[in-house]
């Protein structure tokens, strides 16, 4: 099998059985969600604000007051990676031109140069929060197998998208097949592991907003 | 004993839903959680990190209810959780949580530990992992009718006593009173300048109310401990007494968890939504105010501070309320760091004052109060929960801090304007 082989297969039909696994994990996992569903609150609500879970899906991204002091390892880091991967994964322009080529959809880009930045600050990060994993007390404690697969799978396609793009290590070709074998590491275990919460935490933050948002306080 | 773990383990595969369930799919173990709990900030101990406190609930939803949780319970790959596990977690649990909600507050995923834990304690009290202390005061609440063993008697004798000192004819089972009030167990021993402020304040805005002879206590053990069949018992007793009597409005005590248990999980726990209002005292006193029955004339000079109770504030949603009273009463009010929403915990809610074994670590975490009051350097502390104001005052006196702790609705009373000929 040539590289070309390779990057055929890996385009192709790894890509294809990639993504059914992922979309059928997304979709198995919000079934067990919402199949649990809830009971009716039947108090009746200080405020009817329908809207506070959808305010806490959002407001929850910024820090509560105090908590970035106690933690900015954790919140910093947070930041960076998102903010990396995202740029990353929908900002870069070849990226952009392979979702147009699946899709049809297209938006602008980012100056490669920023992305690529982006991407090494983003790497840079998942190392410290890697750091501070093993040595923080209570995310050690926390921590297990599932933690530190999570964090492989997802370092994995930035650091062979930024070896490809920087023809480093191997010849492009064959590169650019690892990239796409990890990102489709990262799509077949998403749905199964701590990385679902890229879905799920919409649903724990609106929930969260629901809750406190009956009884008056936003979240 | 496999009988009451499988209980236990039943009991949390029912209360499981699809909050929970999002809950612990979104958990990515940062452990920020544990930087808003008072239990793992002044101990430094990651068990007490609340996240972890939940450790068998999340074992039981993943191999129950999540596809390669079944896959590996098949494969007999998964832990099951074991009657020894439960008991070591009985101390996580109960004593290092006070339910106050902080850590929901601060999850970047949007995890309501607090909401898990209270549902997690059901599994707990059927597995038979419940403090004895809180099985204690239940079993008080259901036999005698109040979690430290209080009778009607009691309450008549701080009735009379009331009536002597005021002059104020206290009603008792006054029908069609516009409110029935409700009282704690703590007031009821403790702190009698309640009920007397709430003669006073009450006659002064011409409003009608009535204790009930039958339901005079407000706080709930049932919600503590984790026993909904109790506590729904504990609370149809407020709501047979209210509907007979037939007031619009039943006013829940200076006390943090007995407003949550009848306020927020009443309706839930009758399975039926009230047909009169429940409102925290602290409502009722800004309402009067507001409307200009009550009138308030002088005003504190002392320094002083405002503890916000857990459940009457961030799972409660008074908090404007207390802040206006204590504008018009007091001149020098000054709000600790944090206050408000983000308030925090004594170190005794959720049946932790009440559990014996807590006691010490109670007394530990309480350094954060402290920090707090002595930021603002008062000597007279305002809250609005008999519950917090005993731990406050034991945790003060453990401290040897000259600080005094008063109901906010007493102290209201004190600047309240009394027309004597009415």
């Amino acid at each position: 099998m040539t590289h070309l082989d390779l990057l055929t297969f890996a385009r192709g039909s790894a890509l294809n059985w990639a993504l059914i696994i992922f979309v059928i994990g997304i979709v198995l996992r919000l079934f067990e969600i919402f199949g649990l569903s809830r009971k009716a609150d039947l108090a009746t609500p200080r405020t009817h604000s329908p809207g506070s879970g959808w305010r806490t899906m959002l407001a929850r991204s910024i820090p509560p007051p105090g908590m970035l002091k106690r933690d900015p390892v954790t919140y910093i880091g947070g930041y960076v990676f998102h903010l990396g991967l995202l740029f990353a994964i929908f900002f870069f322009a070849p990226h952009i031109e392979f979702f147009r080529s699946m899709t049809g959809l297209h938006w602008p880009n980012l100056p490669t140069a920023l992305v690529d930045a982006s991407v090494v600050a983003a790497m840079v990060a998942l190392g410290m929060l890697l750091a501070h994993r093993l040595n923080n007390p209570v995310k050690r404690m926390l921590s297990g197998f599932g933690d530190y697969l999570a964090w492989t799978v997802t370092l994995l396609p930035l650091l062979t998208g930024y070896m490809a793009y920087h023809h480093l290590l191997f010849e492009y070709t064959l590169m650019l097949s690892l990239h796409l074998f990890s990102v489709e590491l990262l799509l077949v275990v998403l749905p199964f592991s701590k990385l679902f919460h890229t879905f799920s935490v919409f649903i724990s933050r609106w929930y969260n907003g629901d809750i406190f948002g009956r009884k008056g306080v936003a979240s | 004993m496999s009988a009451t773990l499988a209980k236990g383990i039943n009991s949390f595969k029912e209360v499981i839903d699809a909050p929970i369930a999002s809950f612990f799919s979104s958990c990515v173990h940062c452990g920020l959680c544990a930087e808003a709990c008072l239990f793992y900030t002044e101990t430094g101990d990651a068990e007490y990190t609340p996240i972890h406190k939940l450790e068998p609930l999340r074992r039981v939803w993943q191999q129950e209810y999540t596809l390669l949780g079944k896959l590996g319970k098949m494969l007999g790959l998964s832990k099951p959780v074991t009657d020894a596990e439960l008991a070591a977690w009985e101390p996580l649990v109960y004593d290092s949580c006070t339910l106050c909600g902080r850590c929901a507050m601060v999850c970047p995923v949007g995890n309501d530990m607090t909401y898990m834990i209270r549902k997690m304690r059901e599994g707990m009290a059927a597995s038979g992992h419940a403090p004895e202390d809180l099985v204690g005061a239940t079993m008080r609440s259901i036999t005698i009718g109040s979690p430290m063993g209080i009778k009607w008697p009691a309450v008549l004798a701080q009735i009379k006593h009331v009536q002597a000192e005021t002059g104020i004819t206290v009603p008792v089972d006054s029908p069609g009173a516009e409110y029935l009030v409700l009282m704690s167990s703590m007031e009821i021993i403790n702190f009698p300048e309640y009920l007397s402020a709430l003669s006073r304040i009450f006659k002064q805005a011409g409003v009608t109310w009535t204790l009930a002879q039958d339901a005079f206590e407000a706080t709930n053990s049932g919600i503590q401990i984790g026993a909904s069949d109790l506590a729904r018992e504990i609370v149809s007793r407020i709501v047979v007494a209210a509907e007979r009597l037939q007031v619009k409005c039943v006013i829940s005590p200076e006390c943090g968890h007995a407003f949550t248990a009848l306020r927020w999980e009443g309706p839930n726990l009758m399975g039926r939504p009230f047909g009169f209002e429940v409102k925290h005292i602290l409502e009722v006193l800004d309402e009067l105010h507001a409307a200009g029955k009550i009138k308030t004339k002088g005003q504190d000079a002392r320094p002083l501070t405002y503890h916000d109770p857990c459940q009457i504030a961030r799972r409660g949603g008074v908090v404007e309320q207390p802040r206006r009273l204590l504008n018009a009463v007091a001149v020098d009010f000054r709000e600790m760091p944090d206050a408000g929403v983000m308030n925090w915990c004594c170190g005794g809610g959720g049946g932790v004052s009440a559990n014996s074994r807590a006691e010490p670590l109670r007394l530990e975490v309480f350094k954060h109060k402290k920090a707090q009051i002595e930021a603002v350097e008062v000597q007279t502390l305002i809250t609005a929960c008999a519950n917090c104001r005993i731990v406050m005052e034991e945790g003060l006196e453990h401290y040897h801090m000259k600080v005094e702790v008063v109901g906010l609705t007493e102290l209201v009373a004190q600047y309240l304007v009394e027309d004597k000929t009415t």
